[in-house]
C-alpha cells in the first residue's frame, strides 16, 4: 500500500465502506428518495390505528351487553313500571339480535350518531360537542405548562449537577421531584383548593369562569407530570453530556451554549419523548379526576355523572372519545419521535 | 446470606423508613377499627362540621363524626381493597403473561398483541370501563382496578419469561414432552419471582391511588362503608367549612402510597432488581479546564505540540493516582508521530490533555503544554476557542458514537466553518460537501444531507477526518482511529490519514495499541508504559534498533513475513500495573526478563541511547534482530504458558 496517493485511490470502490441499501431519514434533502421509509412508516401506523380504533369501538359497544342483568332496569330503578322498561329497551334497540345492533351501532358512528342520552333525551354527540372543548383546553394548557416547567428545569438541573457537582442541589431536586410526581393529581387539586382558594382566596374554588379559574386545575394536572418529566430529562441530559459526540463538539471548540443547544439538548429531548408520550396519555385521563375536583364543565364530569346515572349510551360515547383520543395521541407521539429521531423510522421498517 | 442482605437494607435510611412505615400501616389496619371504630360511627348533632379543635383534631363531618377517627379506621378498608386489586392484577397478569408459552405460536401472538394494545391505555381509563361493567361498589371497583393493572403485569411477565426461558428452550422442552404448566411452574415462575415481587409492591401503591380516585369520584366504595377516597370526596364538598376534613384523608393516601413506593425500592435494592426509577448516577464526562496549569511561554517555532513534564492525575482512594506521569514530547510541523502502548498506559489521556479535552475529574499539570503556540493549560475554554480555533483536529476511536445521531453530517461539518470563520450556513454546507469529496465519500452532496446512521463505519470515520479538515489544522490527533473498524477499512483510513498529512501539511499524532498500525504512517514512535514514555525512536529503527525490552516485546508480538506461521505469536505475560499500585523502580520490572535489583529499586530515566533515540531502561538490549528471535527471551515467551498472559496486541485502547 506504500505510495498510494490520496486521489489515486478515489475510484477504487472499497466494498465494506458502501452500505447495503441507501436508507432515508429526513425530508428536506431530496424528498423523492427519502419519502419511502416515511410512507411505509405512516402507512403501517395508520393501519395499526384503524385496527385499534375498531377494537375500541367494538369494546364500547360490548360494554353495555357485558353488564350483568338488564341495564335498562338498572338505570330506571327497580320500581319502574315494566312497560316503561320494555319501551325503553325497544327504543334503544336492545331487543334486536346482537349482530343487528352492532351493525346499526357501526352505521350510526359513520353518520356521527352516537345514540341518545337515556336521562336527558339529548343526542350524545351534542353533549360531547358541548363538553369536549373545555376538556381539550384544560388538557392542552396543562400539557404546555408541564413542558414549559419540565424542559428548562430538567436541563438546568442537569447542567448544575453535571460531573457530580452540587450534590445538595441534586438530592433536593430528585427527592422533591419524586415526591411531587407520586402525588396523584386529584389530591394535589384538593390541596391547592384548600390553600389557594379557601385560605388565601386568590383563585375560585371551582367552575370555569375567566382566566383565574384555569390556574388551579391546570397546575393540579401539570405539576406531577412536570416533575416526573424534569427528573427523566435531567438523567437523559447527563447521559448525553457523557456521549462521545459531545466530546467531538467540544473538540470542534464550539461555544459552550452551542454545544448544549445543538448537541446536548436535542438528543436529551428526543430520548425523553417516549416516556413523555405515556405521561401525556395519563394526563389526558387525569382530566377526569381534576374536572371533578374543580367542577369543570368538561367530558370528565360527564363521564362520571353518566356512569353514576347509568346513562349507558352517554357512557359509551364518552369512553369512545377518550379511548380514540389516547390512540391518536400515541400516533402523534410516534410521528414526532420519527421526525425528531432520524433513526426511529428506520428501526421501524 | 439473603437474611443478611435484608438486615443490612433495614439499616439504610430508605429501608428503615419503608419498614417503619409498613409496620405502622399494618398496625393501623389491624387495630384501627377496634380502637376507633365506635368513635368513627358516633354521630353528634350538636357538633356538626366543626373545624379542628382539642376534642376533634381534624374536626367533624356533617353528622358530627370525628374525621381523624374515620381516617384511621378507613386504613383497613383502603389497604385491603388495594391489596385485593393488586392480587387480582397479578393473577390476571400471570395468566396473560404466560399464556403465550402455553398456547401455540399463533394464539400466543394474539395474546401478546392484546396485551400490547391494552398497555397503551392509561390504567384509569381501563378502570372506568371495567367499573361500568362490574358495578359501582367496592367489589366491582376492586375487580375493575385489578383488570386495569393486569396488562402492565402481563407485559412484565412476558418480557421476563421470554428472557428467562428463551423460545428455543421452551419449544425444546415442549417437544421433549414436558407439560406446559409444569414448564411454567418449574422453570419460568421461580426465575421471574423477584422482579415480580418488586413490581407488585410498587403496583400496590398505584392500586391504592387508583382506588382512592374511583371512590373519590363516587364509583368505588359506597356508603355506609368508607375508605380514604370516599372521605376525601365528602371532605371536598365541605372544604369551606373544614378544609382539614379533605386534607386528612389526602395525606393518608399520599403517605401510604409513599410507603409502598419505598418498600418497592427497598425490595429492589435487596433483590438487585433494576426498577428503572432510581436516579441514574450522572457520570457525565464533561471536561473542565483544570486550573493547575503553569504559565508557559508561547512560541514553538516549527513545533506544533510541545509537552514538557505532563502529569494527569485522578482522585483515588488514597490521595491521587497518576495516569500520566511526567511525559515530555514534541511534534514538529508536518511530522507524523505515533504513541504506542497497552490499554491503561496513559496514551489517550496524553492526547486528550494536549487538546485541552481531558475529563473533568482529571487534574492536568505540566511545565509546558503548548499547542500551535497556544498555552493550553493557561487558557480558558473561550480563550482556546479564539486562539486555537481549528488548528487542532481530533479523530476518535468510535466514529459511530462520535457523531451526533440527530444532526445531518453536512451540518455537523458545516457548523465548524460557521463558528470559526463566521460563514453563512449555506457556505458552511458547501465547504462540508467539498471536504467530504476530499476524503473520498462518494456522492458527497447527497451524503451531506444524511444522518450518521446512514453511513457505514468506514465512511463515518472518513467524515470525522473531513470534519478535521474543515479548518486549517496544524495538528491532527487520531486516537485509535482504526480500532473500531474492519480490517480492510482500517487500511483505507490509515492511507487517508497519511495522504491528509501530505496534502494539508498537518502534523499527525497517532495513538494506537498496535505498533504495526503506527509504523505504517509515522516517522517517529513513542512507546508508553504505565504513564511514562519508555522509548522513543524513528520508525525505520524499529526493525532491530529498539532497545527497551517492552518495545521489543511489542514488536515480537506482531506477525510479519518472517514469522513462521506454525509458531505461536509471542505475548507479554502479566499486565501493566494500575496507576495506584505502582511500586518504586522500573514499572516493567515484574514482566521483564532482564530485571535485576537495580531495576526494582530505582526508576530508569529517559536517556539518549542512539541517534534520535531515547530509552528508559537500565539494561538496553542491542544488536540482534528482533523479529522472530526474541520471543524466547520473554518470560513465558509463547502464548498459553501462563494464565496471566495478556496478548499485547489484543488490548483495546480506551484509556479513560
Ligand atoms: S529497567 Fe530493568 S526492568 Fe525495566 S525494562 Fe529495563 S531491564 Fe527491564
Amino acid at each position: 500500500m506504500a505510495g498510494a496517493s490520496l486521489y489515486g485511490q478515489a475510484d477504487v470502490p472499497d466494498a465494506p465502506d458502501v452500505p447495503g441499501a441507501p436508507a432515508g431519514g429526513g425530508l428536506p434533502y431530496g424528498l423523492d428518495r427519502l419519502s419511502n421509509p416515511w410512507t411505509r412508516f405512516l402507512t403501517r401506523r395508520l393501519a395499526r390505528l384503524l385496527v385499534s380504533v375498531f377494537v375500541v369501538v367494538t369494546a364500547t359497544f360490548l360494554m353495555i351487553h357485558l353488564i350483568p342483568g338488564d341495564p335498562v332496569r338498572a338505570a330506571l330503578g327497580l320500581t319502574a313500571p315494566a312497560d316503561l322498561v320494555e319501551s325503553r329497551r325497544e327504543s334503544l334497540g336492545l331487543n334486536e339480535p346482537l349482530i343487528t345492533q352492532y351493525v346499526s351501532y357501526l352505521g350510526g358512528l359513520f353518520t356521527g350518531d352516537l345514540g341518545t342520552s337515556m336521562i336527558s333525551g339529548t343526542p350524545v354527540s351534542e353533549i360531547i360537542a358541548d363538553r369536549l372543548p373545555q376538556t381539550a383546553l384544560l388538557g392542552s394548557l396543562a400539557f404546555l405548562t408541564a413542558v414549559a416547567i419540565a424542559v428548562p428545569l430538567g436541563l438546568a438541573m442537569a447542567l448544575l449537577t453535571r460531573d457530580g457537582r452540587r450534590r445538595g442541589v441534586e438530592l433536593g431536586f430528585t427527592s422533591t421531584a419524586a415526591v411531587m410526581s407520586a402525588i396523584p393529581e386529584f389530591l394535589l387539586g384538593v390541596a391547592l383548593v384548600a390553600v389557594f382558594a379557601v385560605s388565601l382566596g386568590w383563585f375560585p374554588v371551582a367552575g370555569m369562569s375567566g382566566a383565574s379559574s384555569f390556574v388551579l386545575p391546570v397546575l393540579a394536572l401539570a405539576l406531577g407530570p412536570a416533575m416526573a418529566l424534569a427528573r427523566i430529562l435531567r438523567v437523559e441530559a447527563l447521559r448525553v453530556l457523557g456521549e462521545d459526540y459531545v466530546r467531538t463538539a467540544r473538540a470542534k471548540r464550539l461555544p459552550r451554549r452551542l454545544v448544549y443547544r445543538r448537541h446536548v439538548f436535542p438528543n436529551a429531548l428526543t430520548s425523553m419523548l417516549t416516556i413523555g408520550g405515556l405521561v401525556l396519555g395519563a394526563m389526558l385521563i387525569g382530566t377526569v379526576l381534576v374536572e371533578n375536583v374543580f367542577a369543570w364543565p368538561g367530558l370528565g364530569m360527564t363521564i362520571v355523572e353518566s356512569i353514576l346515572q347509568k346513562d349507558y349510551p352517554l357512557v359509551q360515547g364518552v369512553v369512545l372519545v377518550y379511548g380514540t383520543s389516547v390512540l391518536f395521541l400515541n400516533l402523534a407521539v410516534d410521528v414526532v419521535l420519527g421526525i425528531a429521531d432520524p433513526r426511529s423510522t428506520i428501526r421501524e421498517s | 446470606m439473603r437474611t443478611a442482605r435484608w438486615r443490612a437494607a433495614l439499616r439504610t435510611p430508605l429501608g428503615a423508613t419503608a419498614a417503619a412505615g409498613s409496620l405502622a400501616l399494618l398496625v393501623l389496619a389491624v387495630a384501627g377499627p377496634v380502637l376507633w371504630g365506635s368513635a368513627a360511627e358516633e354521630t353528634d348533632v350538636a357538633s356538626m362540621n366543626q373545624p379542628p379543635s382539642g376534642d376533634h383534631l381534624f374536626g367533624t363531618d356533617d353528622l358530627g363524626r370525628d374525621v381523624l377517627a374515620r381516617v384511621l379506621v378507613a386504613t383497613r378498608t383502603s389497604l385491603g381493597l388495594a391489596l385485593g386489586a393488586t392480587a387480582i392484577g397479578i393473577a390476571l397478569g400471570l395468566i396473560l403473561g404466560t399464556l403465550p408459552v402455553v398456547l401455540g405460536q399463533r394464539l400466543g401472538r394474539m395474546v401478546v398483541a392484546l396485551v400490547n394494545f391494552l398497555v397503551a391505555f392509561p390504567a384509569l381509563l381501563l378502570a372506568l370501563f371495567f367499573a361500568v361493567i362490574f358495578g359501582l361498589d367496592a367489589r366491582g371497583a376492586m375487580l375493575a382496578i385489578g383488570m386495569a393493572i393486569a396488562p402492565s403485569f402481563a407485559r412484565l411477565v412476558q418480557t421476563l419469561s421470554a428472557s428467562v426461558a428463551g423460545r428455543d428452550y421452551v419449544s425444546a422442552a415442549r417437544i421433549a414432552g414436558v407439560g406446559r404448566f409444569r414448564l411454567i411452574r418449574r422453570h419460568v415462575l421461580p426465575n421471574i419471582a423477584e422482579p415480580l415481587v418488586v413490581n407488585a409492591t410498587m403496583g400496590a401503591g398505584g392500586a391504592l391511588l387508583a382506588f382512592a380516585g374511583l371512590s373519590f369520584l363516587g364509583l368505588g366504595v359506597q356508603p355506609p362503608t368508607y375508605d380514604w377516597g370516599r372521605l376525601l370526596g365528602e371532605g371536598l364538598g365541605r372544604i369551606y367549612v373544614n378544609p382539614a376534613a379533605a386534607l386528612a384523608p389526602g395525606v393518608a393516601v399520599v403517605v401510604a402510597g409513599l410507603v409502598f413506593a419505598l418498600l418497592g425500592e427497598t425490595c429492589a435494592a435487596v433483590l438487585g432488581v433494576r426498577t428503572g426509577r432510581g436516579p441514574v448516577a450522572g457520570r457525565a464526562r464533561h471536561a473542565e479546564q483544570p486550573e493547575s496549569g503553569k504559565e508557559a511561554a508561547g512560541t514553538g517555532g516549527d513545533t506544533v505540540l510541545h509537552v514538557d513534564n505532563l502529569t494527569v492525575a485522578f482522585p483515588a482512594e488514597r490521595g491521587t493516582s497518576r495516569a500520566v506521569d511526567g511525559v515530555t514530547l514534541g511534534v514538529r510541523a508536518g511530522e507524523a508521530v505515533g504513541i504506542v502502548g497497552e490499554s491503561g498506559s496513559g496514551k489517550s489521556l496524553t492526547a486528550l490533555s494536549a487538546a485541552g479535552l481531558a475529563p473533568a475529574s482529571a487534574t492536568v499539570s505540566a511545565d509546558r503544554l503548548d499547542v500551535a503556540g497556544v498555552p493550553v493549560l493557561a487558557s480558558s475554554e473561550a480563550q482556546l476557542r479564539d486562539r486555537l480555533g481549528t488548528s487542532v483536529a481530533m479523530v476518535f476511536q468510535d466514529p459511530t458514537s462520535s457523531l451526533n445521531p440527530s444532526m445531518r453530517v453536512g451540518r455537523q461539518l458545516g457548523e465548524i466553518a460557521q463558528t470559526h470563520d463566521g460563514t453563512s450556513r449555506a457556505e458552511g454546507l458547501r465547504r462540508a460537501v467539498e471536504r467530504l469529496t476530499w476524503v473520498h465519500i462518494p456522492d458527497p452532496q447527497m451524503r451531506a444531507g444524511q444522518f450518521p446512521h446512514e453511513f457505514s463505519g468506514g465512511m463515518r470515520q472518513r467524515a470525522m477526518i473531513g470534519m478535521g479538515l474543515m479548518g486549517r489544522p496544524q495538528l491532527m490527533i487520531a486516537d485509535e482511529p482504526t480500532t473500531a473498524l474492519d480490517v480492510t477499512v482500517q487500511r483505507e483510513i490509515l492511507r487517508l490519514l497519511r495522504d491528509v498529512q501530505h496534502d494539508s501539511g498537518a502534523a499527525i499524532l497517532l495513538i494506537s495499541h498496535d505498533i504495526a498500525v503506527v509504523s505504517q504512517i509515522c516517522d517517529r514512535v513513542l512507546v508508553m508504559y504505565a504513564g511514562r514514555i519508555v522509548e522513543e525512536l524513528p520508525v525505520d529503527r524499529l526493525d532491530g534498533g529498539a532497545v527497551h525490552p517492552y518495545t521489543r516485546a511489542l514488536l515480537a508480538s506482531v506477525p510479519d513475513m518472517s514469522t513462521p506461521q506454525d509458531v505461536p505469536l509471542a505475548t507479554i505475560a502479566g499486565r501493566p500495573p494500575e496507576p495506584s499500585e505502582r511500586s518504586p523502580g522500573c514499572a516493567f520490572a515484574p514482566r521483564c526478563a532482564f530485571a535485576d535489583d537495580l531495576c526494582r529499586s530505582t526508576d530508569p530515566v529517559l536517556e539518549v541511547v542512539g541517534p534520535q533515540q531515547r530509552a528508559a531502561c537500565w539494561h538496553p538490549q542491542r544488536a540482534e534482530s528482533v523479529s522472530g528471535g526474541t520471543a524466547g527471551e520473554m518470560p513465558g515467551g509463547t502464548a498459553g504458558q501462563s494464565p496471566e498472559q495478556t496478548p499485547a496486541r489484543v488490548t483495546t485502547g480506551d484509556d479513560q
